[in-house]
């Protein structure tokens, strides 16, 4: 970067932080801890030492140039993660709104929500006896969602495998549609998960991947929110609300730190 | 041998609105009351970092670990019941304010036409309107009877609203203005006008301004952020027990809050609790609470658990319908709703609050004429806008596909141009909708979990139905190019968000032989045991249930300090 870039940055995040101080300001007065005279808790305390001279740069602009240190995998291997990668590129495809699961960083999403409590369904009912349910009482099945990913994924190898003799990640974009759709459709006759159960959990997943909070590895750059214009996290709508639409940067939870 | 603490005048059992109004009540007036809450405690510094969707929203930080207590779910008794081992339909709470933490704050209180319903019903109709199996009865309270209480409750939370023009009578009006209105709010209100509606702002939790309640609390106004249910409030503006009672409680020095603590029995001996045993969580260690008054606050589903667990009352016995303790479990008709497609219009969809939003009341309760419906009840019908996160909000058209380009292309363009009417369909109880134990599955520690058996009725599926087509009819009104409303309710389905609104199991009513608890939420069968919460209702309503269990909590404290003066049943 040359210097006189460099030095157009540096305005534009003064600039960012000015108005971010005054809108903090109006955030203030707004909620009537200056105007109400009542003397309040919560993170209304909080707000003053927010508004200090340490928050004269933004961090998310500035340290966009550094590597992400969270693109790396817990859980896959390198061959599923690839699947994944793909796979979950066709359920939120790149196009002219903008980037896809892929450039996302969805599948390490997905990859570090495995790893975690919720790929080991740590806050789930895994009690036995486990007995086939009805569609109306949910899942009932013993694998967790760790366990359940790696079987399919198998499943899913084996069969792109057997239908067009090549691996899932090197088949055209149709041909990952037509695997995916007969998973989608409980076409495919698998013994120990439900090839739709499967597709359901990677389809929500891909979803989360796009749209939580990029700390979580995923939305990178807060491009899925842009692409829908939502906002992230801000700390009130109380100048809006009565409006007609606006749109607004987005910010994430890295603006709390 | 269970380790045994010094005896307390009362302990309350979970700390949420019930709990948390019982104590401040009972405190206020010299009472000492031991607070057991088996989660853990909280604090509006807790949630710096709660505009997080996939944390709290999708992952359920704040709601019950399932993995150590759920409930098992059959649609009927000839169906083998199987544990709920994921969120779906409801969100139990946890923690300090349990579930009064993660609501939206919707605060309306129920019609006039709800406390005595069956014989409003035979009164108007003819009995032969009740089909059989339904087993609706008067709550041994009218409305003016409990309309003090309401009242003492949104002043206390300082609720935001104006009057609903088809309500019951108000003795005073709410403690703060009603919410701001957004453009679609506005669009709302015209429409239903046109259409001879009476339309009124949705009496909020999430207070409009700063307010100072009758205990000297002070809380900030709503900040519109969009991050109300299943999340806590940062700065305290949405009313929950953290930021109201239970302060007030704390401040007397008479309330002794124990968090970790699992209630697993009420004790007794004779007619006469004598206690509570619990496990503290955090060390396995059994403590056994001897109290004068045991009143029991947990949400729905434990109240009856707790007493059927502890062999407390009559069962109920749904081939008779004899027995009291699980009868008339009933829930809400919310999918008779309908989505509004704008080709023209952008929405600020993003922003909202859990309260903020247009209702009417021309379909709810007996404000219509059903001589030719076959159904009874209603529900309100309203625009509310939460503020719509993008992980669990992607509306499209339902002929679209659900993955893909035309998915992504068709989610992105209708995020800021739909809008939703939906309903509040009140639950009727029948004879074969209960709560009882599971005979095969267990919580943490061993002990049998509740059992529901429960399907939607005809009745369900003929109110939904007609929400569903005013719903229509409202967003044709406002404009919208394209409308998909629902069009068969289906099963009731364990798996899919619905709402948290679960009633009944331990009904009051004036008498014996048909209810638990009497108009002060006192047991029949043991005078010195109270159960609070929508455990109470004898059906639902067409409304959020807060207001209503708020009321309760402040008549039940009421009851508690009439009780240990005197003794004695109170009704």
């Amino acid at each position: 970067m040359d210097k006189e870039v460099i030095s157009l940055a540096d305005d534009k995040n003064k600039e960012q932080a000015e108005r971010e101080r005054l809108s903090r300001r109006r955030f203030i007065k707004n909620s009537g801890y200056a105007v109400g005279g009542l003397a309040v808790g919560g993170v209304l305390g909080g707000v003053i030492p927010w508004d200090t001279d340490e928050k004269k740069t933004n961090p998310q602009t500035k340290n966009n140039k550094t590597t992400n240190f969270t693109h790396a995998l817990m859980n896959f291997s390198q061959n599923e993660f690839k699947m994944v990668e793909a796979a979950s590129e066709r359920i939120f495809p790149k196009d002219e709104n903008g980037p896809g699961a892929k450039e996302l960083g969805v599948a390490y999403y997905i990859d570090h929500q495995l790893a975690g409590s919720y790929g080991l369904n740590a806050r789930d009912y895994m009690q036995p006896p486990f007995f086939h349910g009805e569609k109306v009482q949910g899942y009932q099945g013993r694998l967790r969602r760790k366990e359940i990913f790696r079987i399919a994924l198998k499943e899913m190898q084996n069969y792109s495998q057997k239908k067009y003799k090549k691996s899932f990640a090197n088949l055209s974009a149709e041909e990952q549609d037509a695997i995916l759709t007969d998973f989608a459709e409980d076409k495919v006759n698998l013994m120990t998960v439900s090839p739709s159960g499967f597709f359901d959990l990677l389809r929500s997943m891909t979803l989360e991947g796009v749209y939580s909070d990029p700390l979580y590895s995923g939305n990178k750059d807060m491009d899925g929110w842009r692409m829908r214009n939502f906002p992230g996290n801000q700390m009130s709508y109380s100048d809006i609300i009565t409006g007609d639409f606006k749109e607004i940067p987005p910010k994430s939870l890295r603006e709390h730190m | 041998m269970a380790k045994k603490m010094p005896k307390t005048d009362v302990v309350v059992v979970g700390v949420g609105w019930g709990g948390g109004i019982i104590a401040s009540e009972l405190t206020k007036q010299g009472l000492n009351v031991v607070g057991l809450e088996r989660g853990q405690e909280r604090h509006t510094e807790d949630y710096y970092m709660v505009h997080d969707e996939l944390r709290y929203a999708v992952r359920y930080e704040l709601m019950q670990d399932l993995s150590k207590e759920t409930l098992s779910f059959r649609s009927n008794e000839k169906m083998r019941a199987l544990p709920m081992r994921q969120y779906g339909s409801f969100l139990m709470g946890s923690g300090l304010g349990g579930a009064g933490v993660h609501w939206n704050g919707q605060t309306f209180r129920f019609l006039p036409y709800d406390f005595n319903i069956k014989s409003a019903t035979i009164e108007r109709y003819g009995k032969n309107k009740i089909p059989a199996g339904m087993t609706i009865q008067d709550w041994g309270i009218t409305y003016d009877e409990i309309e003090p209480y309401y009242d003492k409750f949104e002043k206390m939370a300082g609720i935001s609203g104006e009057e609903n023009p088809l309500g019951g009578k108000r003795s005073d009006k709410y403690p703060t203005k009603p919410m701001k209105h957004s453009e679609q709010m506005k669009m709302f209100k015209k429409a239903t006008e046109n259409l001879k509606y009476h339309p009124y702002t949705v009496p909020s939790a999430n207070l409009s301004e700063a307010y100072e309640n009758p205990d000297g609390i002070k809380r900030s106004a709503c900040q519109y952020c969009g991050f109300c249910e299943r999340f806590g409030c940062e700065y305290g503006a949405k009313a929950d027990p953290v930021v109201t009672v239970i302060p007030v409680a704390n401040k007397t020095g008479k309330f002794d809050l124990r968090t970790h603590s699992w209630v697993r029995k009420v004790l007794h001996n004779g007619d006469k609790a004598t206690g509570v045993l619990y496990t503290d969580v955090t060390t396995g260690e059994e403590i056994e609470q001897p109290a004068d008054v045991v009143v029991l606050t947990s949400y729905v589903f434990n109240n009856a658990r707790l007493l059927l667990n502890s062999k407390v009352g009559r069962p109920y016995d749904p081939s008779t319908g004899k027995g009291v303790i699980g009868k008339n479990y009933a829930y809400q008709v919310v999918k008779g709703a309908a989505t509004g497609y704008f080709d023209d219009q952008k929405f600020n969809n993003f922003a909202g609050a859990g309260a903020l939003g247009m209702v009417i009341d021309d379909f709810n309760g007996d404000n219509f004429d059903h001589s030719d419906l076959d159904f009874i009840h209603g529900g309100y019908l309203s625009l509310t806008q939460t503020g719509q996160r993008p992980i669990q909000n992607n509306p499209i058209p339902s002929d679209s596909p659900t993955w893909g380009k035309e998915f992504k292309q068709n989610s992105l363009k209708y995020i800021n141009k739909t809008l939703s009417v939906g309903a509040m369909g009140a639950s009727m109880p029948f004879q074969h909708h209960y709560l009882d134990l599971d005979p095969t599955y267990k919580d943490t520690f061993g002990d049998p979990i509740v059992r529901m058996t429960f399907d939607f009725e005809e009745q369900d599926r003929k109110l939904a139905k007609f929400t569903a087509k005013k719903a229509s009819g409202i967003l044709k009104e406002m404009g919208a190019d394209k409308i998909d409303a629902m069009e068969e309710l289906g099963p009731y389905n364990i798996t899919t968000y619905q709402s948290t609104h679960n009633t009944g199991g331990v009904i009051m009513g004036a008498d014996s032989e048909t209810s638990a608890v009497n108009n002060y939420l006192q047991m029949w069968d043991m005078e010195n045991l109270f159960v609070v919460g929508a455990s109470a209702f004898p059906h639902n309503g067409g409304y959020n249930p807060t207001d209503t269990v708020g009321a309760l909590a402040y008549r039940a404290a009421e009851g508690i300090m009439k009780y240990s003066k005197n003794g004695g049943m109170l009704a």
